[in-house]
């Protein structure tokens, strides 16, 4: 199965409940009209992509068609396509760095979006590529997260660094950078426990974790990822902003689009912050993390069955 | 992107009639479009918005909007009163089973944090003087067995397992015999996360409700849950018969409209809230709190009570005394400090005022540690400078500074907060402290009496 079915595949809810809305709006009008803007802008926001941003996108839209005179609501529907797409490429790479030796990958986001397991699945993808993988585990706060890592670490065949539950994630972190460099290892995977955005002092936590990573590792590629629950409304895009200012977050992992769920808010987050999606997750199987494609993306939420 | 409140925003919206005099239909349409919008970057579900919108707007069409005085009090009452309606006018409790052990079954969306409520419920329970147990009936998710009997542990509330089982319908029924052998009147099942969609393992869940026969069944809902929270509880409540909702993560700075979205599409109450990562971070679920939380009107009511719970009565008394006398020193200002930390972290409590956004919290710091630091302050001053016998020199500014491992410009600046405090303390001097306490919900924090920048 290609990458590309397979994204489909994982999205395919995502896609029907998004689409069949979207082709009764787009069959219910026959010409282009103030109510079929509005129409759009109740699709979008039902998608989680807010208030704010539908506003803009239905505006943009709307200067399309009339600049380009669109008379054909089908039309306007690839338009909107283009719209989306842009906005989610719009300036950004949504590749993983991995320079230097080892290049650092680290996973950060609120409690229970799925940061752990996404790990593991990234692990296997190096595994997978021949690469060595050093696993850290720093969520030394939740019972039972450093067992939940060691269990993936075997599935995906890393080297794992651990301390005891409570210890310092710093000092996990400082561990493994070192085991890393002496073991030559081409990816430290950094895990870090869930925490709420506007707790200040784990935000701190968290600065000092990347601070130590900066510090030990100048000329390694720094990737911090922020996962994602694609079911989160609005208050991700307080997480993107407040994450950002304690670690810089080069991209987002986009986690549970196998669900109902739409993922929206990346569009938000992408136009406020300029942070793209780089991975989406689509299953709980160890090959369930893709490469983040905006044309797939869009191409799978906006296409109607027929073409599928 | 912080949240305006919904009573800025119909401030404004009514401000441009200031002169008018009435208020139009047309008007009125365009404070329901604030109403909606506020509502909908809460994250309420869009068509349960329409739907409220529509009663609300009935009800507004009335004689109490157009011809008042304070229309935008009167919408901001409106949809307060119908967003409490429609959450459920009281709090709601679990049902305990006449025939012990009573069995609750947690469910919900990968992530959301059953096994953690699981755990916290225990504790609640066991608080009470129950007995309960926990089932560790997520077979799947790596170590999420080890994670039930860590926090069980934690909280000495055993927790059944059974050694490399899958079969979740078996455990379940084992933990029930378990439960009815060793007298736990409380059976607490945990399951693991599973999309809605998903419906081999929704059947699993049909599984052990018909072998053990749960008397509640409660839906675990992440509080920042966006548009797809309808999906997910309609499809939850419609394969399993729900009995409640417990709404997780809400001491995030999530509006949580998710919570109307669940209770509109399933009419089933939310049950308790969880605010902490702490064992002992589960509360009750005030509807009516939540309701003024999504519209950014702050917890007002939560405030007062944490106020009134901490506030000790005799030395609220006492302290009036001093105000009226003006004797207040630094001896007192200390003690509101700690009266104040009692309320909790400061954080949390200023949240919980109105007119508080988020926005502000973002530069306020209010680090507990600062007080921490304040005490430190005080606690190395001469009892004569405590209870202002002596003038705080230049000299002794210096000895404090030292005394508490601050600097003279930290001490310079509590005293200067002090004074400011005390010249407040005397505009209030006159009025009882319960008053004090409401007008100082009505006013949010003032400002000299925020804590000591340093």
């Amino acid at each position: 199965m290609g990458i590309f079915s397979k994204i489909k595949e994982g999205l395919s809810k995502t896609k029907n409940s998004f689409n069949e809305k979207l082709d009764s709006v787009i069959k219910a009008f026959r010409t282009v009209d103030e109510d079929l803007f509005e129409e759009l802008e109740e699709v979008l926001i039902m998608s989680d992509i807010g208030v704010n941003t539908s506003m803009e996108i239905i505006e943009r839209l709307r200067d399309t068609v009339l600049t380009k005179n669109i008379k054909e609501p089908e039309t306007v529907k690839n338009e909107l396509h283009e719209i989306l797409v842009n906005i989610l490429t719009e300036g950004t790479d949504s590749k993983i760095e991995t320079q230097g030796t080892p290049a650092v990958i680290m996973v950060i986001g609120v409690n229970g979006v799925g940061k752990t397991t996404s790990i593991g699945k990234i692990a296997a993808n190096y595994k997978k590529q021949g690469k060595s993988v050093v696993l850290a585990a720093a969520d030394t706060f939740r019972a039972g997260a450093i067992e939940q890592l060691e269990v993936w670490a075997d599935r995906a065949g890393a080297d794992i660094i651990k301390q005891q539950e409570g210890s310092d994630p710093a000092a996990v972190i400082f561990d493994a950078v070192n085991y890393a460099k002496n073991k030559k290892a081409d990816i430290l995977l950094c895990d870090t426990a869930g925490r709420l955005h506007n707790k200040k002092n784990l935000m701190e936590e968290l600065k000092k974790i990347y601070k130590i990573l900066d510090r030990e590792l100048p000329n390694s590629s720094k990737e911090v990822l922020l996962v994602l629950d694609a079911t989160t409304g609005q208050n991700a895009v307080m997480q993107a902003k407040l994450f950002k200012e304690a670690a810089d977050i080069t991209g987002i992992v986009l986690t549970k689009l196998d669900g109902t769920a739409k993922g929206g808010i990346v569009f938000a987050i992408k136009n406020e912050y300029d942070i793209p999606v780089k991975l989406i997750g689509v299953g709980e199987g160890i090959d369930d993390l893709m490469e983040f494609e905006a044309e797939d993306f869009v191409d799978a939420i906006l296409e109607t069955e027929e073409n599928a | 992107m912080a949240f305006e409140s919904l009573a800025e925003k119909l401030q404004s919206t009514f401000k441009k009639l200031k002169g008018k005099g009435k208020v139009s239909e047309k008007d009125l349409k365009d404070a329901m479009r604030e109403v909606k919008l506020a509502l909908l970057e809460a994250d309420v579900n869009f068509k349960v918005v329409k739907d409220f919108i529509n009663s609300v707007s009935e009800r507004a069409k009335g004689a109490e909007v157009l011809e008042s005085l304070t229309p935008a009090q009167q919408v901001i009452k409106i949809v307060n009163e119908e967003l409490v309606k429609l959450m459920g006018e009281k709090e709601e409790k679990i049902q305990i089973s006449s025939k012990p052990p009573t069995i609750i079954m947690m469910t919900g969306l990968q992530g959301a944090g059953k096994t953690t409520t699981a755990a916290k419920l225990g504790g609640i329970f066991k608080k009470q003087g129950k007995r309960p147990l926990l089932c560790a009936c997520d077979v799947y998710r790596p170590a999420a067995i080890k994670q039930l009997q860590v926090v069980g542990g934690q909280l000495q509330i055993p927790v059944f397992t059974v050694e490399g089982s899958t079969d979740v319908v078996d455990i379940s029924k084992q933990a029930l015999r378990h439960a009815e052998l060793h007298s736990n009147d409380i059976l607490i099942i945990d399951t693991a996360g599973r999309l809605h969609v998903d419906e081999e393992m929704m059947q699993e869940l049909k599984n052990i409700k018909a072998e053990i026969n749960p008397s509640e069944i409660l839906l675990v809902v992440d509080a920042m849950t966006g548009q797809d929270a309808v999906n997910v509880a309609e499809s939850f409540n419609n394969e399993l018969d729900i009995d409640g909702v417990i709404l997780t993560k809400l001491d995030g700075d999530t509006r949580g409209g998710a919570a109307i979205s669940v209770r509109a599409v399933t009419n089933k109450p939310i049950k308790f809230c969880g605010m902490g990562e702490k064992l002992t971070d589960l509360e009750v679920f005030h509807p009516d709190r939540m309701a003024s939380r999504i519209l950014g009107m702050g917890d007002v009511l939560s405030l007062i009570e944490k106020a009134e719970q901490a506030f000790d009565e005799k030395k609220a008394v006492e302290l009036e005394q001093k105000m009226r006398t003006q004797t207040f020193n630094y001896s007192d200002f200390l003690e509101q400090f700690e009266q104040m930390k009692n309320m909790g972290p400061l954080s949390q409590i200023a949240k919980m005022l109105p007119g508080v956004d988020a926005r502000a919290l973002e530069n306020a710091d209010l680090d507990d540690r600062k007080v921490l630091r304040v005490e430190a302050i005080i606690k190395s001053m001469t009892p004569g400078e405590r209870e202002l016998r002596d003038k705080i020199t230049p000299k002794r500014k210096e000895r404090i500074a030292k005394g508490s491992g601050t600097t003279v410009a930290q001490v310079n600046n509590l005293i200067k907060q002090f004074e400011q405090m005390q010249k407040m303390l005397k505009q209030f001097s006159g009025m009882n402290m319960n008053k004090k306490m409401k007008r100082l919900g009505k006013m949010g924090i003032p400002k000299n009496m925020g804590f000591p920048k340093f």
